[in-house]
């Protein structure tokens, strides 16, 4: 308890955080595979909140609902409720576009382009606003300064994406899906591919942007969840078994089998 | 006794003697055949070659129209061919995921890659040139240019096969839709690959004698008209070889030359593209 009050004080915002996406009774399957098994579930806005657990527990299938990815793939199916801002961006009416303007986000290994790193960053911009030369100029370094990556860039703009070592690129990547400016930006596993420096980059940024983002990040790595989330969820075989605030789940789970994979018991 | 490890070197050094000898073997016949082609050949370059047609026998001449024919055949057959061949295999890539149509495509797309050539210009022959009544350079065109899109489709496939799927995701997270992932995305990062595939395929039908015979055959004289029978090289090589006169088989030879190292330079042409751009990735 005395974690949780000292924890309330350091917080910047002091009120309780508002739900962003709310999920109720989430049902996900693969073909005939049950993926996902009522999954009921709140993420806080302007928070960080990290989806943990042992590879298969369906952790990056339940990231991937949020922007509707799995339609890509034939028999990949989804029931219930995701709300995001009292909308239920399951309903087939949903723009699907509109969703991911809102919704960004970074893969595992770094995807830049085939293209500058200036078209890097306006390509998702343009899909959306037509906006000057000088205002996207604008948006483009805005974007690569939030990312902590506008100093080592700004003199190779017209050089490939490609160019770039792992951990810009990966930097690029995230500076990419704020360009949109969407309201939350989901993180798959960002820094698995990365060396420990670059690992402490990115999460330095994932810090700067909860100011202004909802991050809901997925992650194999359990001292980063500890270190970069405010709120932790558990997963296993397809279920939720414990949500709740990040110290709390960290040194005193309420769930036996929560325990025994932080501790490294099992997973 | 012998040791494991004696015995292991051994089979591996008689594997690697018997490996270098059939390569050995492969390399003295191609190598015999470049020495010929390039001491019988050379004779034939001088200027004359590309500048005057081809003649009657005894008479001096060269193969302009010959190499301009070839020239214009292969243009006017790969710029046919290869839209249809990219767009095909964009349409096997990237929406051949399910239903029957694009497996069938594949199907028959290999068929027609091993397909004997004569046949497609047996199939031209059939519906153009019976029609027209006419041999044609656009006949030739045709016939080239089904050469190509077998090939064309084939590659463009694979590579963009090879591009991470990751990246498709990345484009469509953005909120791209699924033409402009294409266009701008996976095309753009396959493109060394599918020109790749297009100089190949520029290299097949250079050569390609049989689909001529029955649809541009050739044409002694002077002629930009694809309308008319178009002078090839292929084919002026195959007569001139096949005559009793000394200076048409010198000819031949010039223009055998002059094919094979037009072949040559797009082959080295398209592994340095490919190899550029395959580094990084």
């Amino acid at each position: 308890m005395s974690i949780q009050t000292s924890k309330e004080q350091l917080s910047p915002i002091s009120q309780p955080p508002v739900a962003k996406i709310t999920v109720r009774d989430l049902n996900f399957y693969y073909g005939n595979f049950h993926a996902l098994k009522n999954i009921n579930l709140d993420i806080p806005e302007r928070r960080v909140t990290a989806f943990i657990g042992p590879s298969g527990c369906g952790k990056s299938t339940l990231l991937r609902i949020f922007n509707r990815m799995y339609e890509l793939y034939p028999k990949h199916r989804a029931e219930g409720e995701v709300i995001l801002d009292h909308e239920n961006i399951l309903d087939p009416g949903q723009d699907l576009y509109k969703l991911r303007a809102r919704v960004g986000m970074v893969f595992q290994k770094p995807t830049p382009f085939p293209m500058s790193i200036y078209d890097n960053i306006a390509f998702g911009v343009k899909l959306y606003e037509s906006l000057s030369r000088r205002d996207m100029a604008d948006r483009v370094e805005w974007a690569l300064r939030k990312a902590a990556l506008w100093g080592e860039v700004k003199d190779k703009l017209k050089q490939s994406g490609t160019s770039l070592s792992g951990g810009q690129q990966q930097r690029l990547c995230i500076a990419r899906a704020i360009a949109v400016r969407p309201e939350v930006v989901l993180l798959d596993e960002p820094a698995s591919a990365l060396d420990p420096i670059s690992t402490a980059h990115i999460e330095e940024l994932i810090h700067e942007l909860k100011t202004d983002y909802t991050i809901v990040i997925v992650t194999h790595n359990m001292q980063q969840a500890a270190r970069v989330s405010d709120y932790t969820a558990y997963m296993y075989l397809g279920e939720l078994i414990e949500f709740g605030d990040t110290d709390v789940v960290f040194t005193t789970p309420k769930k036996k089998a929560t325990e025994d994979y932080i501790t490294g018991k099992f997973g | 006794m012998w040791s494991l490890y004696t015995r292991r070197r051994l089979v591996n050094g008689v594997n690697l003697a018997i490996s270098m000898l059939a390569m050995g073997f492969g390399l003295f016949w191609l190598g015999w055949i470049l020495w010929t082609l390039v001491l019988k050949g050379a004779v034939a370059m001088k200027p004359s070659l590309f500048t005057m047609v081809t003649p009657p026998p005894g008479m001096p001449g060269g193969l302009s129209n010959a190499i301009v024919g070839s020239l214009y055949l292969t243009v006017f057959a790969t710029a046919l061919g290869t839209p249809v061949g990219i767009l095909a295999g964009v349409y096997l890539a990237e929406f051949g995921q399910r239903g029957w149509l694009a497996p069938a495509t594949r199907f028959i797309n290999d068929v027609l890659l091993s397909a004997p050539s004569i046949i497609l210009g047996l199939f031209v022959y059939e519906i153009y040139v019976v029609h027209t009544r006419h041999f044609s350079g656009w006949a030739g065109v045709f016939a080239l240019a089904l050469l190509v899109i077998p090939v064309v489709v084939r590659t463009t496939e694979n590579m963009l096969r090879l591009v991470p799927h990751t990246l498709r995701e990345a484009a469509a997270a953005l909120g791209a839709p699924h033409w402009k992932i294409i266009t701008l995305v996976t095309l753009k990062s396959a493109r060394a690959g599918i020109l790749t595939g297009m100089l190949l395929a520029v290299a097949r039908i250079t050569g390609e004698t049989a689909p001529l015979l029955f649809t541009a055959l050739n044409n002694q004289f002077w002629s930009l008209d694809m309308n008319k029978p178009m002078a090839n090289l292929p084919m002026v090589i195959f007569n001139f070889a096949l005559s009793p006169y000394d200076d048409w088989h010198v000819l031949a030879w010039g223009g055998a030359l002059l094919t094979t190292i037009g072949v040559l330079g797009l082959n080295i042409l398209a592994r340095v593209l490919f190899r550029q751009k395959s580094h990084p990735l």
